[in-house]
């Protein structure tokens, strides 16, 4: 982890397609007016035969590349993650999903990146409304590093996916890229609750274990970038270590990881878990840091939260 | 010609195996499945280049079916080409059938899942894209109805498809008139159509829908126009062929009950003993 040096997932994602694209002559990206925002001008310049610009049109760009899809091309769309999973939903649903269309959408500016955009550019609904639909693989990487190995992953697993990444430059997680899927990583290990988190949150909840340490709290911190496909036995075996959960989103509170994880040991090993995200409401206006704080999905923030809840649920500890 | 006098008995034939699958089904789109028959016939019989047996066959013409809810008269035209068993026909609809009330490429010859209106031409401009980059020499015909062009995403594509000059991708609007509320153009106007097309850079052409002859070397002559996608506005008649369910809005997803299958059958036998006749 490095707390000096930050980037954005965006360029990360963009370079691992300038890299793979060179030897896979099936990549191809499609976006809507969002080079900029999906930093691929220059895959745009490199590759122009490849790259397919279709305006400010979400529902034709996923439409466009189930087609090329179909026709044996590995699109990987790129745009704004509030328009993706909202205005383009039924063309994921139908188009992609249904169809089994080996498309890749990678919602950019995804949570509340766009911060005082207001909701309509937010993208808080998005796990939630993707893990209702069957057959599309869900991802929040946590870094650049691991945002370029996901790429790397998907480009030869042929099924739909969603990935989200943010905007803005965030601390490296990771000091190199790997990525699995339904694999959940263990960042650091602790006996007195287990921290479950994913995206861009994961370094907040990083720093958020630190501070907890200082207060004689010991946390395990998982990073989940797979929401689905999930890693269930990761997190079955730390909830039975630490006995309570908490989970950590830039996601409202419903329909996201906290919910899955909860499905999961509701199922098979039922402990007190609470729900870090943004509440159900169209959040404040503010820079996504800001957001983030007043949400208490900071570092501090987290540590306050998870203080709190293991005193509701002290097991007489 | 003699292509022309069989395929005008594929088409009753067809209409027979859409009324049969309905009834059975107890569920269907009857009108909408009646109007098209002849565009799929022609398509699938004379023009595109398809195998039965590969249907995955790599440079094969690809066909988008955007209006799904016309699925009994696609399914009854690849079960009779053979891509799967005719007899697979009666499990239409039914409890855990392969064969489900709007298409999924689970039948074999089905491109793509369709159903919800609007998505099929993007799919389209897609699979045409794919074939420039490719250099290959397949067609993409996408067949719509007329009232889905009620959806803009119809009209975001159009406006894509022509600026990448997709002369390979070819649409077709089953003109029949009606939806299921109505009239087309009282529920949403949607004249002038030749020229909304053609202002969205398309190169329009007008057909007699039902005119085998017509369509096949209408097909058969694109593109007319070098650089531009070509839409065919094939003029129909909803529910083609029984003339109880001809222009009647109602029969849109009616099912016919045991008196009315009988006179539909009745008169579709009637036309094909005239087309021997004319032998």
């Amino acid at each position: 982890m490095n707390e000096k040096s930050k980037m954005a997932s965006r360029h990360m994602v963009a370079q691992a397609l300038m890299d793979l694209a060179g030897e896979d002559e099936a990549i191809v990206v499609v976006t809507s007016d969002a080079r900029g925002s999906a930093a691929i001008t220059k895959f745009f310049d490199t590759f122009p035969e490849r790259a397919i610009e279709v305006g400010i049109a979400e529902q034709s760009a996923v439409g466009i590349a189930a087609g090329l899809a179909l026709c044996g091309k590995k699109p990987f769309v790129l745009g704004p993650a509030c328009f993706y999973s909202a205005r383009a939903f039924e063309q994921v649903k139908n188009d992609v999903a249904y169809t089994g269309a080996n498309v890749k959408i990678i919602g950019v500016s995804g949570g509340v990146s766009y911060g005082p955009l207001g909701s309509t550019h937010h993208a808080l609904h998005d796990v939630a409304a993707f893990r209702a639909i069957p057959n599309i693989d869900v991802i929040l990487p946590s870094d650049a590093n691991q945002a370029y190995a996901v790429v790397k992953h998907l480009v030869n697993r042929e099924r739909p996916a969603y990935v989200r990444i943010g905007r803005n430059p965030i601390p490296f997680v990771y000091d190199e890229p790997f990525f699995e899927i339904a694999k959940g990583y263990v960042l650091r290990s602790g006996a007195d609750v287990t921290i479950i988190a994913c995206g861009e949150v994961v370094w907040h909840a990083l720093k958020a274990c630190e501070i907890l340490s200082k207060e004689g709290i010991e946390a395990t911190l998982i990073d989940m970038p797979s929401i689905k496909p999930i890693d269930e036995e990761t997190i079955i075996k730390s909830a039975r270590n630490a006995g309570r959960v908490v989970t950590i989103e830039e996601h409202s509170v419903h329909g996201g990881l906290g919910e899955a994880v909860s499905a999961i040991l509701g199922k098979n090993f039922p402990v007190p878990i609470e729900i870090l995200g943004i509440p159900d409401e169209f959040p404040v206006t503010g820079k996504q840091e800001e957001v983030l704080s007043h949400y208490d999905l900071d570092a501090v923030g987290i540590a306050k939260r998870v203080q709190k809840f293991l005193r509701r649920f002290s097991h007489g500890r | 010609m003699e292509q022309t006098k069989i395929l005008k008995k594929k088409a009753v034939q067809i209409r027979k195996m859409v009324l049969e699958m309905i009834y059975r089904a107890k569920s269907g789109h009857t009108g909408g499945s009646l109007s098209c028959v002849e565009i799929l016939v022609s398509l699938f019989y004379g023009v595109m280049r398809i195998d039965p047996k590969d249907p995955k066959l790599p440079d094969r013409d690809r066909f988008v079916m955007s209006k799904g809810h016309s699925v009994e008269s696609y399914y009854a035209v690849l079960a009779d080409l053979g891509f799967f068993p005719v007899s697979d026909l009666e499990s239409y609809c039914q409890f855990g059938s392969y064969l489900t009330g709007h298409p999924t490429t689970k039948v074999p010859g089905v491109e793509v899942n369709t159903g919800a209106l609007g998505h099929g031409l993007a799919i389209g401009v897609g699979m045409a894209i794919a074939s420039k980059i490719d250099s290959a020499c397949y067609k993409v015909y996408v067949l719509m109805g007329d009232g889905e062009l009620d959806e803009g995403s119809v009209w975001e594509a159009a406006q894509i498809a022509a600026h990448y000059g997709l002369d390979n991708l070819i649409g077709i609007v089953d003109r029949n008139r009606l939806q299921i509320s109505g009239d087309t153009e009282q529920v949403l106007r949607l004249e002038n159509l030749e020229q909304k097309w053609t202002a969205f850079g398309w190169h329009v052409i007008h057909v007699d829908g039902h005119d085998i002859e017509q369509l096949i070397n209408t097909f058969k002559g694109l593109p007319v126009e070098r650089g531009k996608p070509h839409l065919i506005i094939a003029h129909t008649i909803k529910g083609k062929g029984v003339s109880f369910i001809e222009n009647n809005k109602d029969w849109h997803h009616k099912v016919p009950n045991d008196e009315e299958l009988r006179m539909a059958m009745m008169e579709l036998d009637e036309k094909l003993k005239e087309l021997d006749a004319d032998e």
